[in-house]
């Protein structure tokens, strides 16, 4: 019971100018654990995984990732913004996947997982590059390497933009609805490689409508509405035998 | 009649089951094209105007021998380097400064942000024209320029014309770089900028390595108008006594008389530039749409070398 969760929210609140779209989440997260957050669009979901990673600032409450508060420092009992360049430092750690994958159309799907460790990390060109010629073999696109992204279809896109989050070797992924954007065909090879991951003990965070996924792969679920968390528990256990009446609701249109 | 027409197609395929596809012949269609009449009528028309446009010139009191006599004079070669000089090192300073009140417009402090907007609001709002006597003439309220214990001389040794020229031309063509560069700051997705904030990336680095490559798609079409642009406004620094391309020719025009044959060959001159930076922009766009199309198209050249492979092949077929 001593492990640090890697992700804890107390309270979490976000509004964006009159509208309040976080109203108090608590959850945690523990590693090696891949959780998924399910809901209603307009729930807050997507907006709570930008908060993880500081892509939005939290209005109240607090969020912490493996022990360190998230955007802040704390002295006391005063908390100090931190600067821009501490926030990008801490976001290193942190992985990210987009719904609509954005990845860097003028780089190469190579040279796009190749840039942050050059950038960020300094690495050589050439340990950058067999790096992401690993990366890109895991995820079974080592023949589309020197592919700019408009020449791949959707999954691979996505695909390639796993392998780039990746190589930062991130204790942390956070995945937002990485499938919805995909043809119903292209989901399946997006899945395996999170299923891949989640078999690797990588702590996964997934904003999904796989309830399939969710069932399968999931360690724990959290189905939100309106912008609190309404149930949670063993992804089984809640798509199965929903208590609350909104997950019900929810998950009678879904399933 | 009806009769007979009917029956001619449904004669022809062997197998007799009319009605079917293979009633239509495979062969393929040798129709009577459609007489354009009136595209020949416009073309003689648009002709004829030429020819007398041609023929008026070749009657008109203009010593031809003088064109390509002064076309290669040594003045005019010098006038030319310098229009491409200040051209150059203007536009240059316009893309900087661009670059510089772009960022500052796009930031989030209202003070740099309202200063930027001035520097265009004034720069986009006066003639160069004018910009370029108020350079020229800051002798008059400044004689001295002081610039404490670093720098300190006369106002009018400091503002040569190439100074004048170089401030004039380059500081309005910042304000004009400044708005292409936002507009193409601002149409690269927001998605970008937070895939590239989620990899750790700070600002900076983010928005060289993944905003501008991508701006420049936006930015170079219409930089190299504004480039193609400034080879000719250049020719307004003769008001600030600047020896550019139009001054030499207008000196030789001065003491030859021959005024008219001196612009012609001024014109030839500006034609050939603005034509030769052309085909630079056409290859630096292309160098710069990596990425956004699926396959490059061909470059001219490419596209002769490939005609040239399709008018071989019939040939062979024959």
């Amino acid at each position: 019971m001593t492990v640090q969760p890697m992700v804890k929210a107390e309270a979490v609140h976000k509004s964006f100018g009159l509208a309040h779209i976080l109203k108090g989440i608590e959850l945690e997260v523990a590693p090696r654990e891949v959780f998924c957050l399910v809901g209603p669009s307009g729930s807050g979901k997507s907006t709570f995984l930008r908060c993880i990673n500081h892509l939005e600032q939290i209005n109240a409450g607090r969020l912490w990732v493996d022990g360190e508060l998230v955007g802040y420092r704390q002295k006391g009992d005063k908390l100090y913004e931190l600067k821009d360049s501490e926030v990008a430092a801490k976001r290193r750690d942190i992985g990210m996947v987009f719904q609509r994958f954005n990845l860097f159309p003028h780089m190469t799907a190579i040279e796009n997982v190749m840039e942050a460790p050059m950038q960020v990390k300094g690495e050589s060109k050439a340990t950058a590059r067999a790096r992401a010629e690993r990366l890109l073999d895991r995820v079974g696109l080592a023949d589309k390497a020197a592919n700019y992204p408009s020449q791949l279809s959707g999954g691979q896109q996505q695909r390639v933009a796993i392998a780039r989050a990746l190589a930062m070797e991130p204790k942390l992924m956070l995945f937002d609805e990485p499938t919805s954007a995909l043809d119903p065909e292209l989901v399946g090879d997006v899945l395996d490689v999170m299923r891949g991951l989640a078999e690797d003990g990588m702590t996964m965070i997934v904003v999904t409508h796989e309830m399939g996924f969710a069932r399968e792969v999931g360690d724990a679920l959290v189905f939100m509405d309106d912008g609190i968390v309404v149930e949670a528990g063993n992804p089984r256990d809640v798509l199965n035998n929903p208590q609350h009446d909104r997950t019900k609701a929810f998950l009678s249109k879904v399933l | 009649m009806t009769d007979k027409f009917d029956k001619e197609p449904a004669d022809a395929p062997s197998s007799g089951s009319a009605g079917t596809a293979t009633a239509v012949p495979a062969e393929a269609i040798r129709a009577i094209p459609v007489r354009h009449y009136g595209r020949w009528i416009s073309a003689v028309v648009v002709v004829a105007v030429l020819a007398a446009l041609v023929f008026s010139f070749s009657q008109g009191d203009v010593r031809w021998a003088t064109v390509p006599e002064k076309l290669f004079d040594h003045s005019i070669l010098t006038g030319m380097w310098h229009t491409i000089l200040i051209s150059v090192l203007s536009m240059l300073m316009g893309l900087l400064l661009g670059v510089l009140f772009a960022v500052m417009r796009l930031s989030k402090n209202p003070v740099t942000g309202g200063v930027a907007w001035l520097y265009i609001w004034f720069f986009r709002g006066t003639p160069v024209y004018v910009q370029l006597l108020i350079w020229f003439n800051l002798a008059l309220i400044f004689p001295v320029l002081n610039l404490g214990p670093i720098y300190k001389n006369n106002m009018v040794d400091v503002m040569t014309p190439f100074v004048a020229a170089l401030l004039g031309l380059g500081l309005n063509e910042g304000a004009y770089m400044a708005e292409i560069v936002r507009a193409g700051i601002q149409s690269v997705d927001e998605g970008q900028t937070e895939a590239s904030h989620a990899l750790g990336m700070k600002q900076g680095q983010t928005m060289r390595r993944v905003v501008l490559p991508q701006a420049m798609r936006v930015i170079i079409p219409p930089s190299g108008n504004e480039f193609i642009n400034m080879l000719k406004t250049s020719s307004l620094v003769v008001a600030v006594q600047y020896q550019d391309l139009l001054r030499s020719a207008q000196d030789i025009a001065a003491s030859s008389f021959a005024t008219m044959e001196m612009f012609f060959v001024a014109s030839i001159w500006y034609l050939a530039l603005t034509s030769v930076f052309s085909v630079g922009q056409y290859y630096l766009e292309r160098r710069f749409a990596r990425g956004s199309l699926r396959s490059l198209p061909l470059t001219p050249w490419q596209k002769i070398k490939a005609n040239l492979s399709t008018l071989r092949r019939p040939e062979v077929a024959r």
